[in-house]
């Protein structure tokens, strides 16, 4: 016997032995052809509001993202277009549990933000959702005398304007600048996700700015270069 | 372990582009090899058809597809005595973590490395003399050559672009230069496997305006296929369609060169082929002898270990992962800058890149026309193709105008500079600049320095109670005036395209950190080379500590080129599987003496 005989067995591989049961064994090329459970399409179903079922806190998100998504010539605002539904859902699910995140201790706060020059948070979206909605009602109710819901525009861009520039100390350990960011991302993934998700309500966000939605073959347009399209946008569900 | 498996030939930790490459090379060589991977089982018409794959939110915003920080993640810091911290969120990082890995959701730009990025430190030498070599080794840049030559690799690189069915213009064939294709790279043996994707909009201006230039022009070589192609393995590929929905997605179209699309259909049917999907190698166990391993020990999604027997071990588990495997499992020696002994974790280094916006009144671009890897480029001013003796560092960049993607949420700060990202500002400004947008980036090589490196974090572990990796890097100056020079060249062709209120983004012109990066471009750390102090593998990519291990991924490169770095993967896997099939088999032990 050669080496190579000694070493390498050069033929099929025995089946295992019901060592390690959970391990996926898989030989030969799948057959199945359904689509995996956790790939279908997760579209938001109807009905209530799951995370933000307190009254005030409600109230303060609408003023928040009709600010941040206004209503005007180029589209209906935030909450016309469902994003209050949208963030809703989101944060109902992997997404505003953190799922993904790597959540362990220790958190040094100073030491993480000065290396990632960004803040660094072991709370989850939903969480800081729930700190920072009341924390701006108590903001509004110190400074302004009144609930944040009631305040006029002008007075929510000057709180929404200095949350974003970090000029803004909501307290209670909650990050203005911060949680600033993650409204405006939210709201606007809201405007410009597919509606399946129960934002973008009619394709108005990708009308706003001419985007064709979930279509999948442009090889007919490539070479048009340059042209106007008007390629009416398409959702991967129809809206009725 | 109690729990044993039978023993395997080859046991291939990670069965992302490298590892199903090497498997598809040994099990055709008659080996019995078992694939051992973390994620889950993924394919085209169970989990990315078109139905399912054109949502930006889910699959790009989410990141859906990636490995989860939870599952594990990096410590980082810009220097050794700062505390490094965890990356708790998504950032540049981006690791795959499926049967197929980053592979199934990459971008598709499919490049050959230059000959000079092999041969870095010989070449700087030969060329400005080895005075500069030795004022820039003086600097702290680890310069030194791979072990290998292109010449060498060409054959490998070749039989990959086959493999992926990759879309392109030769642009030095059998020694002649043709127009159109890239003049500058080296010298290819035979044509690409499939001719070169269409222009858009964008992609037109930027061709006509580098010719003008005098320039050279060429489309991106990528992984989107322009038309049905069947592949070595006899598996049939689509053209793609240009659909947009590319990087991070999975392709609905099997247009997207992957495992999915081009090895797995074969790989899986082979009898001498298992996979163990949703399990994941905790590190490799040494042998007595302390010259090999005997196997690998592994947990499974339910928490069971046990223990996988193999004659040898193949580490293709992506650069991070190869080198935190390698120092979990204490082979060789960790590499420490103080003293400069060890070679695991030895020359990180990234890819340095900026970019540059302009905007063009009235235009139509329509970016939602979009590949992964669609673009032009120039290689001008990439690597060693311009003459350095009157600059003050060494390596280049491709600069590209591209039309990867017209996302709406990924595209949403892409405005003229001084909008707000909120109000009717932003609507306004949205509405008309989703259109009139247009880009270039420039994507530089990265030198290794004595001070950046991997290692194992003392603080954090992952979810089975096992130290992350922890990385330690900062630019280094040459890099940094390298990014400097070459964005005012991208400048300047934005200038000369017409753009206005135009911006750039340096990268490299502040510290980095992982939140404001873009590429995920992570190299070194396992290291190829002929020397085996300053090397973790031999030019077979063997470890030169334990001789039934081999690894491979862009751990290997020592430094980085002004490319994407996948092919340059695919072609060390197949040369290193080559190794193993024709060579090692027959007589076991070091390829090379140390
Ligand atoms: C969005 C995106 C765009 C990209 N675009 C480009 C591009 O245009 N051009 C280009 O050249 N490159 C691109 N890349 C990079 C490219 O995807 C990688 O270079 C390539 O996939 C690396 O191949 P690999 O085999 O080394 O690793 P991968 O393909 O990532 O495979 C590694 C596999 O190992 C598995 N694994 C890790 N640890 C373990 C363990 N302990 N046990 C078991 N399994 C394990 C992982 O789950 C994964 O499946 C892109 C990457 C991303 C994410
Ligand atoms: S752009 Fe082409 S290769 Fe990429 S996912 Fe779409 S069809 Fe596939």
């Amino acid at each position: 016997m050669n080496r190579r005989e000694a070493l390498f067995s050069l033929g099929a591989m025995v089946a295992s032995t019901g060592v390690a049961a959970s391990a996926k064994e898989m030989k030969g090329y799948p057959t199945h052809t359904a689509l995996s459970a956790d790939h279908l399409p997760k579209p938001r179903m109807g009905g209530a509001l799951r995370v933000f079922t307190d009254e005030t806190d409600r109230k303060t998100l609408h003023a928040v993202i009709d600010r941040l998504i206004p209503a005007d010539a180029y589209g209906p605002s935030a909450s016309e277009a469902g994003c209050l539904e949208f963030i809703d859902d989101q944060l109902a699910g992997d997404y505003g549990a953190g799922t993904a995140l790597y959540l362990q201790k220790p958190l040094h706060p100073e030491n993480e933000e000065a290396i990632m020059g960004a803040p660094q948070f072991l709370s989850t979206p939903r969480e800081r959702y729930d700190s920072g909605l009341k924390a701006l009602e108590a903001y509004a109710q110190a400074t302004w005398g009144g609930a944040f819901h009631a305040l006029s525009p002008d007075q929510i861009d000057e709180i929404l304007t200095g949350l974003e520039a970090g000029t803004i100390d909501l307290g209670a350990g909650v990050n203005g600048q911060a949680f600033f960011e993650l409204m405006l991302q939210n709201t606007r993934e809201g405007y410009l996700a597919d509606p399946i998700y129960g934002g973008n309500r009619d394709m108005a966000g990708w009308k706003m700015i001419g985007f064709p939605g979930a279509r999948y073959d442009y090889r007919p347009y490539v070479e048009r270069r340059g042209e106007a399209l008007n390629l009416s946008p398409v959702s991967l569900i129809p809206n009725d | 372990m109690a729990n044993t498996r039978p023993k395997a030939d080859v046991v291939i930790v990670g069965l992302g582009w490298a590892g199903s490459v090497m498997a598809e090379e040994l099990t055709r060589a008659g080996l019995n090899v078992l694939a051992i991977e973390r994620g889950a089982w993924r394919d085209t018409s169970t989990d990315f058809p078109p139905a399912v794959d054109p949502d930006e939110l889910r699959w790009h915003t989410r990141r859906k597809l990636l490995q989860p920080m939870s599952v594990e993640t990096t410590t980082f810091r810009n220097r050794s005595g700062q505390t490094a911290a965890p990356v708790r969120n998504w950032s540049a990082y981006q690791f795959g973590w499926n049967v197929g890995g980053a592979g199934t959701h990459w971008a598709g730009m499919s490049w050959r490395f230059t000959p000079w990025d092999f041969e870095v430190a010989s070449q700087t030498a030969d060329r400005y003399g080895a005075s500069r070599l030795a004022g820039l080794r003086d600097d702290g840049l680890l310069l030194q050559d791979w072990g290998v030559t292109y010449q060498e690799m060409e054959a490998d690189y070749d039989r990959f672009e086959r493999i992926a069915g990759t879309s392109g213009k030769a642009g030095y064939l059998n020694g002649e230069k043709v127009p159109g294709g890239n003049v500058f790279e080296g010298m290819r043996k035979r044509e690409y496997p499939t001719p070169p994707l269409k222009d858009t909009h964008w992609m037109s201006i930027y061709r006509e305006t580098t010719q003008s230039m005098g320039y050279n022009p060429f489309t991106i070589p990528a992984g989107n296929i322009s038309q049905a192609y069947v592949n070595p393995l006899g598996v049939t590929m689509g053209p793609c369609t240009y659909c947009g929905f590319c990087d991070f997605h999975g392709c609905g179209n099997f247009s997207k060169s992957s495992p999915q699309a081009c090895v797995l259909p074969a790989l899986m049917r082979r009898p001498n082929f298992t996979v163990l999907t949703e399990t994941e190698v905790l590190h490799a166990v040494k042998h007595e002898d302390g010259k090999t391993v005997t196997g690998v020990n592994c947990v499974t999604r339910d928490g069971e270990t046990f223990f996988q027997p193999a004659d040898i071990v193949c580490i293709t588990a992506y650069q991070m992962d190869n080198v935190r495997l390698m120092l979990l499992s204490q082979i060789g020696e960790q590499y420490d800058p103080a003293t400069m002994r060890g070679t695991i974790g030895r020359n990180y280094n990234y890819q340095t890149c900026a970019s540059v916006s302009g905007f063009f009144s009235g235009a139509k671009m329509n970016p939602f026309i979009g590949g992964g890897a669609l673009g032009v480029q120039i290689d001008d001013f990439n690597g060693d193709n311009f003459d350095h003796s009157d600059l003050d560092f060494i390596g280049g960049a491709g600069i590209m105008g591209y039309s990867t993607n017209g996302r709406p949420i990924q595209n949403m700060n892409g405005l003229r500079p001084g909008h707000k990202r909120w109000g009717s500002d932003w609507k306004q400004a949205y509405a008309r600049d989703y259109q009139e947008a247009a880009n270039i980036f420039v994507q530089g090589t990265s030198m290794p320095t004595r001070g950046a490196y991997l290692s194992l974090d003392p603080n954090y572990k992952d979810r089975h109670g096992q130290p992350l990796l922890s990385l330690t890097f900062d630019w280094n100056e040459n890099d940094r005036k390298m990014a400097a020079w070459t964005t005012q060249k991208a400048t300047q062709t934005m200038q000369e395209a017409g753009g206005e209120a135009i911006s750039s983004d340096n990268q490299a012109a502040e510290s980095w950190n992982p939140y404001k990066q873009h590429s995920s471009h992570t190299i070194a750390g396992l290291e190829m080379g002929a020397d085996p102090t300053t090397s973790a593998l031999n030019p077979y990519l063997q470890s030169w500590d334990c001789h039934n291990v081999f690894s491979v991924g862009a751990s290997a490169f020592p430094n980085n080129g002004g490319y994407n770095p996948t092919l340059t993967v695919g072609a060390l896997a197949i040369r290193a599987a080559r190794a193993i099939h024709q060579t090692y088999v027959n007589n076991p032990g070091p390829l090379v003496e140390a």
